[in-house]
């Protein structure tokens, strides 16, 4: 499968956007030791973002920074989201209040805890009537997601927003699923060359089993580790990469996605 | 689009397990739903609950996944000599070139509501808890996929009561770009205290059986289904139901109402006919997703009429299974091809008075004849839609 990047946005533990990660990885500029500031949802309105939680607020943020750098239009967009554990927060909140004795449930809290939450406040926000779907794969997620929306952008031929997030369960949870620090992804993947980034191809590799991918920064192989969203770090590495890349992502069960980034000259300069 | 063929298939429910009891209940209008009698769940509520699941573990080879969720799963694999079906295809395409793609909403979460029951003094969960092969979304795929010893791509949708209506244009995409050559599709959802309560707190839980459509509607039974199907590329048989279209929509309007007029709705359904490249005279029934609350209802009869006209029999299945919330998709689309392999146009069963103020033409009693084509709807939380076209491909 081929398919060209149009739109490119992240935020994780270090770097709070795009910019930020490219300018470490090509120029070795150090990555930020401030805490990372909490999502804003900047898009919602008032009332929306007074009822959404943080992983909500990181995907809607990360889903617009990407849209910003793609100068697409989100109706345009249908939107796959990815994430292992989902809206860990309020899943934690849910199993508190049913634990007690009058499993008093807020509904809020209810239609927040869907996995597809955050692809429907998306919506909303938006106003993209288009296709939006919702899918976990444990820590292949953000493996899983590309191929949903790289085979639903060429199949209907339709621009994908790929939004792959992972935030950390609180405690007791956070014991039984340790890790995934804050990470949102996001990725405007179309079937048109004009005004792309970069070329991705795309293939499920089975007979010839290569090294996953990792990162040579020691720090960043960690992040890597950490999460399904932190596990697209090597693609983004290859995407700020100069020349030809290539990619082996780990996918379902021993299966591998074999993906070679071409970057493309046509824009003056990366978002 | 190419159609896709559902050579072997199955759903496990309130009604029974496997496809014979499920016919016998919806061709003799017997309701798979009881009194809510789940845990200790004091809800005035009527469910659709498998009876004796508690007692139907986990193969000793899977038994990290045991779980309510996952022993659903295992009732479906193993009903109708589904299983069996899939080994065969296994055998002609390869582990590896069939892919798993299962809908579901709450997973096995009921396996954390209750370990948040069982925290100690410093608020720690039980030692025998496993969050990952229960809980987690992608627990239900990732169990059939070991139980089946397939390969392929896996992955699960999770948008709420859309989720396994969506898993047939995940598989059909994946086949178009050649990543697999068949894919077990599906659904799992099971009871559980989030829904119970969480639709509670929503105040749209009907304390009768519920009524879709009916003037005096009050909201949802909660169900829980299996529902499982083997897609595949057509083989020139034309006496096994296909796949012929589907569509997407997503509502841009609320998050747990649906558009008033249904315009999400509406083009969801008007994609997959676009799709089908049939139009509307040729669709014989909607299944609707017809959940009898208030709200669903109204905007699905007007997203149905305006695109339909009024001639077209309709009707929920709901009022048999109750809402199987993320098995709704896969349940609804069995019931659609038993239908067509029978000849039944099913009854909004526990409907006495049509909602006066509805258009759309709602079947209240059982007609046995032959029907081609069948259109059904699934809408979700967030404003997620999606309809499916199923029928017998042209010869």
């Amino acid at each position: 499968m081929i398919v060209h990047i149009k739109g490119i946005a992240v935020n994780g533990p270090g770097f709070g956007s795009w910019a930020e990660l490219r300018n470490h990885l090509v120029a070795g500029t150090d990555l930020t030791h401030d805490p990372q500031l909490p999502p804003q949802g900047t898009i919602l309105s008032g009332a929306e973002r007074r009822r959404a939680s943080p992983t909500i607020k990181l995907a809607v943020d990360v889903a617009q920074a990407a849209l910003l750098s793609s100068g697409m239009d989100a109706e345009d967009l249908a939107l796959v989201f990815a994430s292992s554990n989902g809206d860990t927060l309020t899943i934690h909140q849910l199993c508190e209040a049913l634990a007690t004795p009058e499993r008093l449930v807020s509904p809020t809290r209810f239609h927040n805890s869907v996995h597809n939450a955050p692809a429907g406040y998306w919506s909303i926000a938006s106003g993209s009537r288009q296709p939006s779907s919702s899918i976990c794969a444990g820590d292949d997620s953000f493996a899983a997601g590309l191929v949903e929306a790289t085979s639903q952008c060429l199949t209907e031929d339709v621009p994908v927003l790929l939004v792959t997030v992972d935030l950390p369960f609180p405690e007791p949870l956070y014991e039984k699923t340790p890790g995934h620090q804050p990470f949102g992804v996001a990725l405007v993947l179309d079937s048109h060359a004009e005004g792309s980034y970069a070329q991705m191809t795309i293939s499920i590799a089975k007979s010839t089993p290569m090294d996953v991918t990792s990162m040579t920064d020691p720090v960043l192989e960690n992040l890597r580790c950490d999460s399904s969203a932190s596990r697209s770090l090597p693609l983004l590495a290859a995407l700020a990469a100069a020349g030809k890349r290539l990619v082996v992502l780990r996918y379902s069960g021993d299966l591998q996605l074999s993906v070679t980034v071409e970057p493309l000259y046509v824009h003056s300069s990366c978002p | 689009m190419q159609p896709l063929v559902l050579n072997h298939y199955t759903l496990v429910n309130a009604l029974g397990r496997g496809l014979s009891p499920t016919f016998t209940a919806l061709s003799t209008k017997k309701s798979g739903l009881r009194p809510c009698d789940f845990l200790d769940v004091p809800i005035n509520t009527y469910i659709g609950r498998i009876a004796g699941l508690e007692e139907e573990p986990i193969v000793a080879r899977l038994r990290e996944f045991d779980c309510r969720n996952n022993r659903l799963a295992q009732l479906g694999l193993v009903s109708d000599g589904f299983d069996t079906a899939v080994a065969a295809a296994c055998n002609r395409y390869g582990a590896h070139r069939i892919a798993v793609i299962l809908g579901t909403s709450t997973s096995g979460i009921l396996e954390t509501e209750q370990a948040y029951r069982r925290r100690d003094m410093k608020g720690a969960l039980p030692e025998d808890f496993r969050y990952r092969t229960t809980h987690e979304n992608y627990s239900v795929t990732d169990f059939v996929r070991r139980y089946l010893k397939l390969e392929g791509p896996a992955l699960t949708i999770s948008t709420a009561c859309s989720s396994s209506a969506k898993v047939f244009a995940s598989a059909y995409r994946l086949m178009d770009n050649n990543l697999c050559d068949a894919a077990v599709v599906g659904g799992v959802d099971s009871l559980c205290m989030t829904t119970l309560y969480g639709f509670s707190a929503l105040e749209v839980v009907s304390s009768t059986p519920c009524r879709p459509a009916d003037a005096e509607r009050n909201g949802i039974s909660i169900g829980e289904a299996a529902g499982f199907a083997l897609l595949e590329r057509p083989q020139g048989r034309n006496d096994v139901p296909a796949l012929l279209g589907y569509g997407e929509s997503s509502d841009a309007y609320h998050m747990s109402s649906p558009h008033p007029e249904g315009a999400g709705a509406r083009l969801a359904m008007k994609r997959a006919l676009q799709q089908s490249r049939l139009d509307t005279t040729q669709i014989d029934y909607i299944n609707l997703h017809g959940t009898a609350t208030r709200a669903n209802d109204s905007a699905e009869d007007l997203a149905v009429s305006t695109l339909f006209g009024r001639l077209t029999p309709c009707s929920s299945t709901k009022g048999w299974t109750g809402h199987t919330l993320g098995a709704a998709g896969i349940t609804e689309a069995i019931i659609g091809c038993l239908c067509l392999r029978e000849g039944l146009l099913p009854a909004s069963l526990n409907t006495t008075k049509v909602d006066p103020n509805f258009t759309m033409n709602v079947l209240l009693e059982n007609h046995h004849q032959p029907l081609v084509r069948m259109l059904s709807n699934s809408f979700g939380f967030g404003g997620n839609n999606a309809s499916l076209i199923f029928g017998y491909p042209e010869p």
